[in-house]
């Protein structure tokens, strides 16, 4: 167990009557990549101006190794943060837009110009270190806001969508980059994110944003295993959500049938949604099926066929499928007990954790 | 084609303004300081221009002054533009600001002369406190002080909209990576403010080199800049070819000034 290097406490912020953060409460431990990840709007830049010192929280207390910093001003604050919109200085070229913080820090020159020049090139970067910032393009300038962070090596970054003007391919190799960067340095990485992928790719642990809550945490797997609720199974992956009863426990109704199911802890006939991955669920014939449904349309989508399809009952079902199907056929659908996952409505995460704990520890 | 048709039709106005008001009157100073008084064409104002250390003098007085002024006009009206960035009710102060700029000069000095004289409001109280009347009228520093009030709204509000214009993200950016308040201001807000104080600068800066009426309603003619000058040669001894000497000395100073003060295109790869 490491130590947990920030931590926000019951924290909450309003502007007028808008509430913006509704009573978050994070722990940070020290060498793991975080990410906050949510829809536009959600809060994730405010929780990041509330550590890094641009933003007093209405309520709640912000700890730095278990010392409230409320108070601290930003420059005394050991985190440097890649800004969403660059703010690259424009009157400096790329090379001291890089060297700002170390020239503060009188670092020697020779020192300066070396780290520079790595930074640079670890974003892709080297050779345009003599550039003016209105010569670059939109993705360079994202870069050099990477550079201007990471070349300080702080205890801990904010990255705030840092990766958001990139094109693919670059995208991933910068992914590849700041996870290795973060694991050499060991420096905590809080890191934000509207894309669920490249969540899902880089975290240790994951905050699932909306409305200004954290409707859950845990680890990539957990979250897109187990989420909580509606919206993050509906916002991390794909997946189809349908309305059922529990019967009891491992056993749900749902589309007018029985199945098993592992999940366990709620009220007899309690409603529950029920949520299904689409690469979970498999084609087979019409009456081997566990739903028989029918195919509308198909899209390829490289690795996978995306099949969107009807049951009886006009529910949508979204299969992921290696073989194509035909428009208009009849297909059946099967999944196993372990694909069925469970939700209550309105559980709080505690209640959550709670629940899986009694049953999973068997 | 049409399109570019249309765009010439646009600069009228502006070209005949410009052709009218500028440079007619440039073309006519110019012209008229090439005559002595009795209308012969000669080079004789230039050469006593140059050659009499009473101008020269007079030159040297204005620009020092001006420049006192401009730097006295600077150092309050930076700090208070930055405050104003920060405060609630700013378009209301701006207001306040520019106010007195719609009064007339000459009632703003007349105004100055009743607060300084013997028997004004700053004497009276001087008296009261018991340190006596002293004198405030016909000094340098009355005149310093009153010009630099008069031109500090021509100051604040080029420096304001700088300041309005700078992106808070820089500011914030700066304070990240560590930089104190005063590294910050120095790195990021001074320079990318800077425009705004050249605006400034040039504002008042090249009315203060011909400040005339000031000089003799507050100054008592004690100082005697260009534009004292001027107005004697113009209304006083009728020598306008003098005047118009003296004219061309002030528009090449301000053209000095402005470029100076002008944005300069940017070597590529300068350090900050
Ligand atoms: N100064 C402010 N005054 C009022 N509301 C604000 C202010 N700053 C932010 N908000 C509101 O707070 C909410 C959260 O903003 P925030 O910038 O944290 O969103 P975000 O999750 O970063 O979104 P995005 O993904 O679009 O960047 C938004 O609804 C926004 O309108
Ligand atoms: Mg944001």
């Amino acid at each position: 167990m490491s130590k947990t290097i920030i931590e926000l406490k019951h924290v909450s912020k309003v502007y007028g009557d808008t509430v913006v953060l509704k009573d978050i409460n994070i722990e940070i431990e020290e060498g793991k990549f975080y990410t906050l990840l949510g829809p536009s709007g959600s809060g994730k830049t405010t929780i990041l101006r509330a550590i890094a010192g641009f933003l007093d929280p209405s309520q709640g207390d912000v700890l730095f190794n278990g010392k409230r910093i409320n108070e601290m001003p930003a420059n005394e604050r050991p985190v440097n943060t890649v800004f969403q919109d660059y703010a690259l200085f424009p009157h400096m070229n790329v090379f001291e837009n890089v060297a700002y913080g170390l020239r503060i820090r009188k670092t020697a020159k020779k020192d300066i110009e070396e780290r520079v020049a790595n930074a640079l090139k670890m974003v892709r970067l080297n050779g345009f270190a003599d550039r003016e910032i209105s010569e670059l393009s939109g993705g360079q300038q994202q870069r050099v806001a990477i550079a201007r962070a990471i070349v300080l090596e702080p205890a801990v970054l904010l990255l705030d969508e840092p990766l958001s003007a990139l094109d693919a391919k670059l995208r991933k190799d910068m992914q590849y980059e700041l996870r290795e960067l973060q694991q050499r340095l060991g420096i905590t990485f809080l890191f934000v994110t509207h894309d669920q992928e490249e969540a899902l790719a880089l975290s240790d642990e994951i905050f699932v944003m909306n409305d200004g809550e954290v409707q859950q945490s845990g680890t990539p797997v957990d979250i897109y295993d187990e989420p909580i609720n509606h919206f993050v199974a509906d916002f991390i992956g794909e997946s189809n959500i349908v309305a059922g009863h529990m019967i009891q426990d491992y056993l749900v109704e749902f589309n007018g049938k029985t199945f098993e199911c592992a999940d366990a802890g709620m009220r007899p006939h309690e409603s529950v949604e029920v949520v299904l991955r689409p690469e979970d669920l498999d084609l087979v014939a019409p009456d081997a099926g566990k739903v028989t449904v029918k195919v509308d349309t198909q899209l390829f989508r490289g690795d996978y066929y995306e099949i969107v399809a009807y049951d009886q009952l006009n529910n949508e079902w979204l299969i992921h499928s290696t073989n194509p199907a035909k428009d208009g056929e009849n297909v059946g659908v099967t999944f196993d007990a372990e694909d069925i996952h469970v939700m209550r409505l309105n559980e709080t995460e505690e209640d959550f954790d709670a629940r899986l704990e009694s049953y999973e520890g068997e | 084609m049409k399109k570019s048709s249309t765009n010439v039709a646009f600069y009228v106005p502006y070209v005949l303004w410009l052709a009218l008001f500028v440079i007619a009157p440039l073309v006519l100073i110019i012209y008229q300081s090439f005559f002595d008084i009795n209308g012969h064409f000669t080079l004789s104002n230039y050469a006593t221009y140059f050659s009499s250390g009473t101008y020269i003098l007079m030159t040297f007085n204005s620009v020092f002054y001006a420049f006192v002024i401009t730097v006295v006009t600077l150092a309050i009206s930076y700090p208070t533009a930055y405050l104003l960035h920060y405060t609630k009710h700013k378009q209301l102060w701006i207001l306040l600001i520019i106010l007195p700029t719609w009064i007339n000069l000459l009632l703003k000095a007349y105004a100055f002369i009743g607060i300084f004289s013997q028997n004004g409001g700053i004497n009276t109280f001087l008296s009261m406190v018991g340190i006596g009347p002293k004198q405030f009228l016909f000094t340098d520093a009355a005149f310093i002080f009153v010009a630099s009030y008069i031109e500090i709204p021509f100051m604040i509000l080029p420096i304001f909209n700088g300041i309005e214009e700078l992106n808070e993200s820089f500011v914030n950016a700066s304070r990240d990576l560590g930089a104190k308040w005063w590294q910050t201001f120095t790195k990021v807000i001074w320079p990318l403010t800077i425009s705004g104080v050249k605006a400034g600068v040039q504002a008042v800066f090249i009315p203060s080199l011909s400040l005339f009426m000031l000089t003799r309603l507050i100054g008592g003619n004690r100082v005697i800049t260009l534009g004292t000058a001027i107005e004697e040669h113009f209304l006083v001894t009728m020598n306008w070819g003098m005047g118009s000497t003296i004219g061309v000395v002030l528009i090449v100073a301000m053209f000095i000034i402005m470029f100076l003060t002008g944005e300069r295109k940017k070597k590529r790869g300068r350090r900050a």
